[in-house]
């Protein structure tokens, strides 16, 4: 259509003319489409709302507010939201299962980063047993569909584990007993932590003491750009939050208590074992789901990281050396700094696909999101639309949150130039 | 162009969209597309299962069947889509299959709240419990403390909660998506408690490594009547969904089976009569051929050869039906359909 473009027209002003003006032409093509659009999702909302109602279907956000009688298991999520069946309504509920993923999404990045950290260092050792190890590593689990190696990881950790009424596994080294981890097939069995009167100072103490570290360090980065005099900031620093938040806790009257696990050998059997709502207990499906998900996403960081490392070029290290430094001021100073810029981008994809992926949880019964709310909440209720819109919401902000903290601290890696 | 080719393309799902969005009648549907589109469990031996030469079989898979025989006179014209708990009453009410089977209990929310219509009950069953028998257990009562590994998104789950909270125990509830990662669970001692429908626990059963290492308990905790559903608005479809049912359990009353069909055709017995469609026009009342009845039993059977095939005394389930309240009315039980005239 470029032969209508720049065409003179005799009757300027009319509305003929109108349509030989390519630019008046565009216009009005995008309203025309513009209009279709807002049209065609208006009347997908409208088409929707009328088939729930010619099926008699309930709709609306008000079965938040009604409780829902069953249990959930034991998690991170039933510890902050008290969510006992009959008692606990929908909104609850959904604010457990929001608890339980992002519980999952934070330990699993964490644990991923580590471990893919390791191995894509590990891939460019010049050691061949850790080379081939890391390349093993690498090629097996990226290549094994993920939640084949959920119910894998599962499996294998409720048949390692010993039976609901043994006490745990007991450790020890040539002969000498070293006690026993409280660690069965139902959890790993800690103590819980009682906050008393008071504990909301020692809080407050120990955030204060993270503000004056900071300042402290921000101080000693400018004496140092302004004098060159070094400052031991990060020992203060951490002298600074352990000293404060030590002596706020000792002046409150330590309030705080542990409160330990019980277990019980004797009496009826089903209530032998560890009890129930003593002390605090990481459940099997847990461990099992961020192991799988990090040593997974592990071995897709581990080759960003190599890819990150090996974008350094040689120059770089060679030049470091000549300046005299060792090996890890190399790494520490000049190879990973600039590393980091091709790593980060990348990274935040794996983050993001580690916390989507956690939705396979309802696999193997770990009770996020996906599972209490978008699956039981939903077949109890009925309300698809509602739940599995709340549900992707939630992805959606934990997703843009993780995106644009990421994209923060690509910022702060940049290169700067002057 | 490409503006035009994207109009094209809105109007195009526009018009698929109002096709599918204005099929309330889905008699009509079905018999355009030629065979009726059922929803079944992901593989429940007895109720909906693929056997190992990849046929459907089960008391839920028969009872489409006997739809499909009585739309078409053919009861292989029907296909099957398997459904876990979570997804069956959307799969339902979108549209994507037009009839649900699959060991579905009915419930008030669901009758009233879901958009859903039940057409009666085929299997009535109740929530029952199974634990190793090494435990020692013999009743339920004695289960305070225990785990226990069910499904998510099912009424097992439920009432569960509320068996144990009436009776003020403690439990942990540990809840799966799919049947085989319960059994797998349960069978390496993650839960004390197996808890699902008793029949379904019959059938799991035999997945365990060792089934006879394990006991059923006496107790019943719920009422769960099982049935097929269709979607609430269509009354035509759900007259043909419920009378399928109706037909099935009418026959074996009147000792119709698939065996003495043929003979039967010429029978005296009014009521017979009426059933085979010798007599009167039920069949075309409800939009069918007369013969609709006769057509189920004939290929698919009544009610009674179903149960026996798929579930009853000699079949792996060994859910035997004498004295149990899936026996007809006439024998004590509580299948009972209203009469065909």
């Amino acid at each position: 259509m470029a032969h209508d473009i720049g065409r003179e027209t005799d009757e300027k002003g009319s509305l003929a003319a109108l349509i030989y003006d390519p630019k008046a032409r565009g216009l009005l093509f995008q309203i025309i489409l513009l209009l279709a659009v807002v049209g065609f999702f208006a009347w997908i909302l409208d088409n929707t709302v009328t088939n729930l109602t010619v099926q008699n279907k309930r709709s609306g956000f008000g079965f938040l507010n009604e409780a829902g009688s069953f249990q959930i298991l034991t998690t991170l999520g039933t510890y902050l939201v008290e969510a006992r069946p009959g008692k606990a309504t929908y909104l609850d509920i959904f604010w457990v299962g929001v608890v339980n993923t992002l519980a999952v999404a934070i330990v699993g990045v964490i644990f991923a980063t580590i471990i893919g950290f390791m191995i894509g260092i590990f891939r460019l050792s010049s050691n061949v047993i850790l080379r081939g190890f890391a390349t093993v590593y690498v090629e097996l689990l990226r290549n094994i569909p993920l939640l084949l190696q959920i119910l894998f990881f599962y499996i294998v950790v409720l048949r390692l584990l010993p039976g609901k009424r043994e006490e745990g596994v007991s450790v020890g080294l040539f002969g000498l007993d070293l006690g026993t981890i409280p660690l069965n097939i139902t959890g790993l069995y800690m103590p819980f932590p009682v906050t008393g009167e008071g504990f909301g100072t020692v809080l407050l103490a120990f955030l204060g003491a993270m503000v004056l570290a900071w300042i402290v360090g921000w101080l000693a980065k400018k004496r140092q750009e302004a004098t060159g005099k070094q400052f031991p900031s990060f020992w203060v620093g951490l002298a600074l939050i352990v000293g404060i938040t030590l002596a706020a806790f000792y002046m409150m009257g330590g309030p705080l208590e542990w409160e330990h696990p019980e277990f019980r050998n004797e009496g009826p059997i089903l209530r032998r074992g560890y009890q129930s709502g003593i002390g605090s207990v990481i459940v099997p499906e847990f461990i099992a789901l961020v192991l799988a998900l990090s040593l997974y996403t592990a071995s897709f960081i581990a080759e960003i990281v190599r890819a990150g490392i090996l974008a350094v070029p040689g120059g770089q290290t060679e030049a470091s050396k000549a300046l005299g430094m060792s090996n890890g001021q190399n790494l520490r100073l000049v190879v990973i700094p600039q590393a980091l810029r091709v790593i980060i981008p990348p990274l935040t994809s794996q983050y993001l696909n580690l916390t989507k992926n956690s939705s396979l949880a309802v696999a193997i019964a770990y009770p996020d999101i996906v599972s209490v709310f978008a699956g039981t909440s939903l077949t109890q209720t009925g309300q698809e639309i509602e739940v599995i819109f709340m549900t992707m919401m939630v992805y959606l902000v934990i997703s843009l949150v993780t995106s644009a903290f990421m994209n923060w601290f690509n910022d702060r890696m940049r290169l700067v130039e002057r | 162009m490409k503006l035009r080719s994207a109009m094209g393309a809105l109007t195009a799902l526009g018009l698929v969209m109002t096709v599918s969005a204005a099929s309330a009648d889905t008699l009509a549907d079905v018999k355009g597309k030629g065979s009726v589109q059922c929803g079944v469990s992901q593989g429940l031996p007895g109720f909906s299962n693929k056997d190992d030469a990849g046929n459907w079989t089960g008391i839920d898979v028969d009872y489409c069947r006997g739809m499909a025989a009585a739309i078409f006179g053919d009861a292989q014209a029907v296909k099957f889509t398997p459904l876990s708990a979570k997804e069956r009453f959307t799969a339902l009410s979108s549209g994507e299959v037009d009839v649900l089977s699959r060991n579905t209990t009915w419930t008030m929310t669901r009758d009233t709240q879901l958009g859903l219509n039940f057409a009666g009950v085929n299997y009535y069953d109740g929530q029952g419990m199974m634990v190793p028998t090494s435990l020692g257990v013999t009743n339920a009562l004695e289960l305070d403390g225990a785990s226990i590994c069910t499904n998510t998104g099912t009424t097992t789950e439920l009432n569960i909660t509320d068996f144990f909270r009436t009776n003020s125990m403690s439990f942990e509830l540990v809840a799966f998506e799919k049947a085989d990662e319960v059994v797998a669970a349960y069978d390496s001692g993650r839960c004390d408690v197996y808890t699902t429908d008793k029949s379904g626990i019959a059938a799991q059963r035999l997945k365990l490594a060792d089934p006879a290492a394990h006991t059923i308990l006496p107790e019943t905790i719920s009422k769960e009547p099982l049935g097929p559903v269709v979607r609430q608005g269509d009354d035509g479809w759900f007259n043909i969904a419920r009378w399928t049912l109706n037909c099935m359990i009418n026959a074996e009353e009147m000792g119709v089976t698939s065996e003495n069909v043929a003979g039967m055709m010429n029978s005296d017995n009014p009521g017979i009569a009426r059933l085979l469609g010798t007599e009167g026009t039920f069949g075309e009342n409800i939009g069918l051929s007369n013969g609709w009845c006769a057509s189920i039993i004939e290929q698919v059977g009544n009610y009674g050869e179903t149960y026996e095939a798929n579930v009853g005394a000699n079949t792996p389930l060994k859910l035997d039906r004498k004295g149990s309240v899936n026996a007809l009315w006439t024998d004590g039980g509580l299948m009972y359909a209203p009469p065909l005239r």
